[in-house]
């Protein structure tokens, strides 16, 4: 039976399990429109700005393991959703990003709305389609999906231009999947997995540095299995927190330029690194002639372009993180292993010693709150159970800093990137994804701004996702470099925000103000028992620092500390 | 100077891939000295040709880099095997009374073919590599070179000779 491109793109989207799509329609896309009317089994959520459904759809995807959907018209409709497809090219998150194209026959006409988003998009995406031929579009779909979830994930755009949305073909759905030019590396090679062990085994300060790898590979369970048989200590980049329970006393906290003491004395002192899924970015480095300078370095990756790409290593393994994991835990079960308490605790000990010396900490105050307590207060009072979102800044680094996350996929942070404004969307996917779970968007009150809009994207849809604005009136990290690096010439960084209470009750919100230490608990209670969406603006400490930080360039163990 | 590569890319033979390509080195920051492009024996793919220049941790980022384009089938660093290389250029030489005789016999010398004759020039055809070109665009320079269009390096590895 023949269907119009329209039925069949949604067809293909059930086929690929979607059961939600984030949008926003317009001129090109009435056709797709029209045919979600016909189609009960997918949600549509109208976000206010493309942008948002990006960040949504990325949000949902980390949170649920599946492919994240967005789906936005053409020209401008299309041009919004960038910042959010380079977010999860950044992150290697998978996202399908369906955008109306003006009809063949007018492409580079200059028609009304047209633009060329594949091309602007190609280096921001994994991979992306222009649709040409309806006959096509089955495959191309399963195509983008595959490529989107498979190897080193990320996003994958298809431009679907109005004249093949509305074309109808008999249409042929592709069971399997073949393209000759695309196989990634699952399984390492056992031999370098064997030189790896070896390395490892003999080493007498191991450090694990973990990152995303780990998240999206579901490999938490092999990682932790790994790291307590042989009693190596381990810390992940941003995008690797909850890969390693935040509470275990192997765990030394985030690394890198607002990494922990701990974490960052261990692999300046390490004698072998194992890198698992994390890619030696300038945020963890620092300078990158004095990293891990005793170290040997694994480095498992699924992307071979990751290894040896600022770093160069001792032994690389290409594939999947969980595989080569599992390979270390299957050797490892077959090996009567010394007696590893004793082999380690020296070095443990030394570890302990530094979290003891300088642990992550504040300056408590009796009279202005602090925004360390307020994290530490959410942490506290969800029993560290919530998912947790993040906006970019002092805010972001703050979560990651006193939120000590349990589980992988609890945390959605643009890590590569560093969007401001993704937070809240991202947010709003997340409990798409997980209706019955606390969200919570720690925020700065400049980045809540640049996606505000979506509040009443939350109140319209009841999602009751909780927003906690660490207000200081400025732009609190580009502030604080000011302080430190420009002699507190404060340009362009104290800002004003609306009234965030008022604001929440205007959207049909909750909105809830804390300006007293003893304040933060009780607003923080009333919102998690409020089901509905609710603004927390905590009047926080203007001038507050985010510590430790090694500042940009210098070596990891130069750090300024609180 | 950094040392030259010669890289041979197989990629889908659709719209857009070349850009993938020169978007890549654009946006890496990679060099492209010369680039060539044309359908295989398989219409379905294309081979270009690049050579670019770097040290070998960014020759190993560029092939790695390539290789994660979903349309590239294969990349070969041609540098790396016995291959043959060649150039090819087009090239407008002034040539007048005394000089006619003179450039002919560069051509000569050189292999090159006269694929164009007018009272006042010569356009030659030479074909060769780098620095066979090279050569013989200084020989021609002294007698007024009025125009030259060049090709990028084509190469391809040699054959096992047992």
């Amino acid at each position: 039976m023949k269907l119009t491109g329209a039925k069949i793109l949604l067809e293909c989207l059930k086929r690929e399990g979607v059961k939600h799509i984030f949008g926003y329609p317009g001129g090109v896309v009435l056709d797709i429109y029209d045919e979600l009317t016909r189609c009960p089994e997918i949600r549509h959520i109208l976000v206010r700005h493309e942008q948002a459904a990006a960040h949504a759809a990325d949000g949902y995807a980390r949170a649920s393991a599946k492919v994240g959907v967005a789906l936005v018209t053409s020209g401008p409709g299309a041009t919004n959703t960038v910042t959010g497809i380079a977010s999860a090219y950044m992150d290697s998150i998978p996202i399908v990003v369906l955008t109306g194209q003006v009809p063949t026959a007018l492409i580079g006409n200059d028609a009304f709305q047209e633009v060329d988003i594949v091309g602007i998009t190609r280096p921001c995406t994994k991979h992306n389609y222009l649709v040409k031929d309806v006959r096509q579009l089955a495959q191309t779909i399963h195509e983008a999906f595959h490529i989107a979830r498979s190897g080193r994930p990320g996003p994958v755009l298809v431009d679907l231009p109005k004249d093949v949305i509305q074309a109808s073909t008999v249409p042929k759905f592709p069971e399997s999947i073949k393209i000759r030019s695309y196989n990634p590396t699952y399984h390492c090679n056992p031999r370098q997995v064997k030189r790896a062990l070896d390395l490892i085994l003999a080493a007498k300060k191991p450090v694990l540095y973990t990152g995303g790898g780990i998240i999206l590979s579901n490999a938490a369970e092999d990682l932790f299995q790994f790291a307590t048989s042989l009693q190596i200590p381990v810390t992940s980049t941003l995008m690797g927190l909850g890969g390693f329970p935040g509470d275990h006393p192997l765990w030394m906290g985030m690394l890198g330029m607002h990494g922990t003491y701990c974490a960052n004395m261990a692999v300046s002192q390490a004698d072998v690194l194992i890198a698992v899924g994390a890619r030696f970015d300038d945020r963890v480095t620092g300078k990158l002639s004095e990293f891990a300078p005793h170290a040997k370095t694994v480095h498992i990756d699924i992307d071979p372009s990751s290894i040896s790409k600022n770093v160069v290593v001792d032994i690389p393994i290409v594939g999947d993180c969980r595989d080569a994991l599992k390979q270390f835990n299957d050797l490892l079960a077959q090996m009567t292993l010394e007696d590893i308490a004793a082999i380690r605790s020296q070095w443990l000990a030394t570890i302990r010693d530094w979290q003891e010396k300088h642990p992550l900490t504040y300056t408590w105050s009796d009279t202005t709150i602090k925004p360390q307590y307020v994290v530490e207060k959410l942490w506290e009072l969800t029993q560290g159970e919530a998912y947790i979102t993040t906006e970019v800044g002092q805010n972001q680094m703050w979560a990651a800093q006193f939120y000590k996350f349990k589980r992988p996929r609890q945390l959605m942070t643009s890590g590569g990137l560093g969007v401001m404004g993704y937070g809240f969307p991202a947010a709003m996917g997340v409990q798409v994804a997980k209706p019955d779970a606390t969200v919570i968007d720690i925020a700065g009150d400049g980045s809540i701004q640049m996606n505000i809009q979506e509040m009443i994207t939350v109140v319209e849809n009841d999602l009751p996702v909780k927003v906690a604005i660490l207000n200081n009136s400025f732009l609190g990290m580009v502030r604080q470099w000011q302080q430190l690096f420009y002699e507190r010439r404060y340009s362009a960084t104290p800002l004003k925000a609306p009234d965030f209470v008022k604001l929440a009750e205007a959207y049909g919100a909750v909105g809830l103000r804390a300006t007293k230490p003893e304040e933060v608990e009780p607003v923080i209670k009333e919102a998690l028992h409020t089901p509905k969406p609710v603004i927390m603006d905590f009047r926080v400490e203007p001038e507050e620092c985010v510590l430790p930080m090694v500042p940009a360039g210098k070596p990891m163990h130069e750090m300024l500390l609180a | 100077m950094e040392p030259r590569h010669t890289i041979s890319v197989w990629v889908d033979n659709i719209p857009g891939v070349l850009s993938r390509v020169t978007g890549l080195f654009s946006g890496r920051g990679f060099n492209i000295e010369s680039l060539c492009v044309a359908e295989t024996m398989d219409p379905e793919v294309s081979r270009i040709t690049l050579v670019t220049t770097g040290d070998e941790q960014i020759i190993e980022q560029v092939i790695k880099q390539l290789r994660k384009l979903i349309n590239v089938i294969k990349v070969v660093d041609l540098t790396t095997v016995e291959h043959v290389e060649r150039e090819m250029a087009l090239v407008k030489v002034k040539a007048e009374d005394r000089s006619r005789a003179e450039v002919l016999r560069i051509a000569d010398i050189f292999r090159c073919r006269v694929v164009d004759v007018s009272p006042n020039s010569y356009t030659l055809e030479i074909t060769g590599n780098h620095e066979k070109i090279k050569a013989v665009l200084d020989l021609l320079k002294v007698h007024g070179i009025h125009e030259v269009v060049r090709t990028g390096t084509l190469a391809i590895q040699r054959s096992k000779k047992d």
